[in-house]
């Protein structure tokens, strides 16, 4: 994100790069003009938006259900972030989200002793198909969007023929409670949804990997990989970490979709569409670099939002796509010159206008070729 | 001095990987005593080679300027019921139909190539959202199949030159024609140099809008050309026959098994059309071989990351140091500057 933090370089004998160049005010405003801002406000005004049309809306306990509801897609848009902020794709995601969930149907049955060894086994066959995905892709050099599209065809073959295409066996209670259990009695909010719980602890540790070095580095990678690479990164192993939290993500989500719904394979089909509009529209640019991680999950809540307001305004189903599709591309396009406006200003070029291409070539200084 | 492995392009990779599939394919129909070679399995595999073919052309244009085209299963969807709608039959009605259904496709793929490179969307969530908007229209106002093709237009898909269907020719002049235009136009040579680097072209001083839009047009009027032969052969107009398909998915990984590199401005059609081919000649012997229809789906996602690994690799590296005596594509793009 746009809030700058200088890490402490040795700076020896030139003046210190400041740490921020504006107040708390200027930069809170910087930061809402990126489209990783924008898209709070956005969600912000989805939400007023839905109030007003459903005054139900604005009691607490229905937007706790509702974000219960939309925390398995925002786990799964801050694991996509990652794969999408290091400059690759991951297309996997709803076939893993539907393993995950048959594994759970038919390995935990009715047995509440399975639950643990169980989750940990889902947690394991997620680890290694994101490693997999990771390695292939950084190692062989196959591009991220075939990889992941391979596996999403083969994993999804392979549960669909184990399964037979149908909802076999039904996981313990004890098992669906993650996903649609909560606590009773909270003040405030009336009531607080295990998902949502999960989900605000998963964004504040994805928050803080982020501001580790591997997040910067993750970054770095994604903005240009080959200067990250003669800096010295590990430049495969960064990817696959973040091929394996993005698959680790879906597992989770999967994990909490069994309590919301059955036991089929096909559960988790276009997920990972879903989590990459959600990525996109958080203001995070596809081909990496660039974005913030809590922007991706908030996307995904805008999304939900936009849903929850054609519903409520009643427009018919079938064209939900096509407002979902404009709202898309015009999201995009703002954010592509808002990435832009919100620039940090560098060095003398400070005062000058944002506009990065120059509308007229400087002529002559170049021959083109070399 | 390398060896001759090296000097093999990615298209012959490619080339030889289809023709290692043809001979593994024949063997296995054969182990299932059925001949490879007869007259119906051959117009399987090139039934099967066109539509996918037709979309996987349009789809290398887009992937070698640089962008991709998530929309052409609803393109293919809506030119089908479109056309059936307006033909209802009546044999009269087959031109203007056909001409509809091109036009519609390509004011699809001029909003496409104009979001692309006027709003700087990237090409994956241009095409994506242009094929939710296209899903709404669909599931809005046709459910279940639509309209009819006159018997003269379901012709298209019935006739046969010798053991060549029609539909496979009409892919084969699609595909030259894009052939000559990357080959022999300065707008083909664009393509390359705007999908190679934007910035170098536009320094170059190419407008690199124009090549993005083309692209697009040329993209979403090939997928409407799979969309009538499909209409042709089913005779009804249906919704989800694009969809089902799986047309993007599969047309970009046709497109890169063929060797064009996803990042665009390296790549070839001939490569593509031999991609497409492995896929079908695949499908062909998984027929024969009754594999389970889910299982299909594991072997396919196998070949396509096996197949695309095999070169992935050393595709990066292969461009000639500099100073070097340009050759192949290098050659031509520097003739014509």
């Amino acid at each position: 994100m746009s809030t700058p933090v200088t890490t402490s370089t040795p700076a020896p004998a030139r003046a210190a790069i400041p740490a921020h160049q504006r107040g708390l005010g200027g930069r809170l405003l910087a930061a809402i003009l990126t489209p990783g801002g924008a898209v709070f406000v956005l969600a912000a005004v989805l939400l007023i938006a839905t109030i007003q049309a459903n005054p139900n809306f604005g009691d607490p306990g229905v937007v706790m259900l509702f974000l219960g509801r939309t925390a398995p897609i925002a786990i799964a848009a801050i694991g996509q972030y990652y794969v999408i902020v290091s400059g690759e794709f991951d297309l996997s995601m709803g076939a893993v989200i539907g393993t995950q969930v048959v594994l759970a149907g038919n390995m935990i049955g009715e047995d509440p002793d399975k639950v643990v060894p169980v989750t940990v086994l889902m947690l394991l066959v997620g680890a290694a198909v994101g490693f997999v995905n990771g390695v292939v892709t950084t190692l062989l050099r196959v591009p991220s969007f075939i990889v992941t599209l391979g596996m999403m065809l083969a994993l999804g073959g392979l549960v669909s023929y184990l399964t037979g295409g149908a909802a076999t066996g039904n996981p313990v209670d004890e098992f669906r409670e993650i996903g649609r259990g909560r606590f009773e009695n909270v003040p405030l909010v009336e009531f607080l949804p295990y998902p949502l719980l999960i989900l605000v602890v998963l964004a504040i540790v994805a928050s803080w990997l982020m501001r580790r070095p591997f997040g910067r580095n993750l970054l770095a990678v994604g903005d240009n990989p080959e200067s990250a690479e003669r800096s010295g990164t590990s430049v495969w192993w960064l990817k696959t970490r973040a091929f394996m939290i993005s698959s680790l993500a879906a597992s989770v989500s999967g994990i909490l979709l069994v309590g919301y719904a059955g036991v089929h394979p096909s559960v988790g089909d276009g997920y990972e569409f879903t989590a990459i509009t959600a990525v996109v529209l958080g203001g995070v640019l596809l081909g990496g670099g660039r974005g913030w991680v809590l922007s991706a999950a908030a996307g995904a809540i805008a999304l939900e939002l936009l849903f929850t307001l054609l519903t409520v305004k009643e427009v018919e189903s079938t064209w939900r796509d096509t407002v979902q599709g404009v709202i898309i591309i015009l999201a995009v396009a703002v954010a592509a010159r808002g990435w832009q406006a919100g620039r940090r200003p560098r060095g003398s070029a400070r005062q000058a206008p944002s506009t990065r291409i120059p509308t007229t070539p400087t002529p002559g200084t170049t021959n083109g070729d070399n | 001095m390398r060896s001759r492995l090296q000097h093999l392009t990615s298209t012959g990779i490619v080339v030889a990987v289809l023709v290692l599939s043809l001979v593994v394919g024949a063997i296995l129909t054969a182990i299932e005593g059925r001949n490879f070679l007869s007259s119906g399995n051959i117009d399987a595999i090139l039934t099967g080679c066109s539509i996918l073919g037709l979309i996987a052309i349009g789809q290398t244009l887009v992937i070698l300027v640089g962008s991709l085209d998530l929309s052409v299963p609803f393109v293919v969807s809506l030119t089908s019921v479109l056309a059936a709608g307006h033909m209802a039959g009546e044999p009269g009605n087959v031109v203007p139909a056909v001409l509809l259904a091109l036009g519609i496709a390509a004011v699809i793929g001029l909003a496409n190539g104009l979001v692309v490179s006027f709003l700087k969307v990237h090409g994956f969530v241009a095409t994506l959202g242009m094929g939710l908007i296209i899903s709404g229209y669909i599931g809005s106002n046709y459910q279940g199949s639509h309209g009819l093709a006159p018997r003269s237009f379901r012709l298209i898909d019935a006739t046969q030159i010798g053991p060549v269907p029609l539909t496979f020719l009409i892919m084969l002049g699609c595909a030259l024609l894009a052939i000559l235009m990357l080959r022999r136009t300065r707008l083909g040579h664009h393509l390359y140099a705007v999908g190679g680097s934007p910035e170098v072209a536009r320094l170059s001083g190419i407008r690199t809008s124009v090549p993005v839009v083309v692209a697009h047009v040329l993209c979403s009027v090939l997928a409407a050309v799979a969309g009538l032969l499909l209409l042709s052969r089913l005779s009804v107009g249906s919704p989800t026959i694009g969809s089902q398909g799986d047309y993007d998915l599969m047309s970009i990984a046709a497109v890169v098994l063929g060797g064009t590199l996803l990042a665009g401005g390296k790549g070839n059609i001939v490569g593509t059309l031999a991609g497409v081919a492995i896929f079908a000649v695949l499908d062909s012997v998984m027929g024969v071989m009754q594999v389970n229809p889910f299982l299909k789906d594991v072997i396919r996602g196998l070949v396509i990351v096996a197949a695309v690994a095999v070169y992935a690799g050393r595709e990066i590296d292969r461009r000639p140091a500099r100073f070097d005596r340009p050759t192949g594509l290098d050659a031509v793009l520097q003739e014509t500057k």
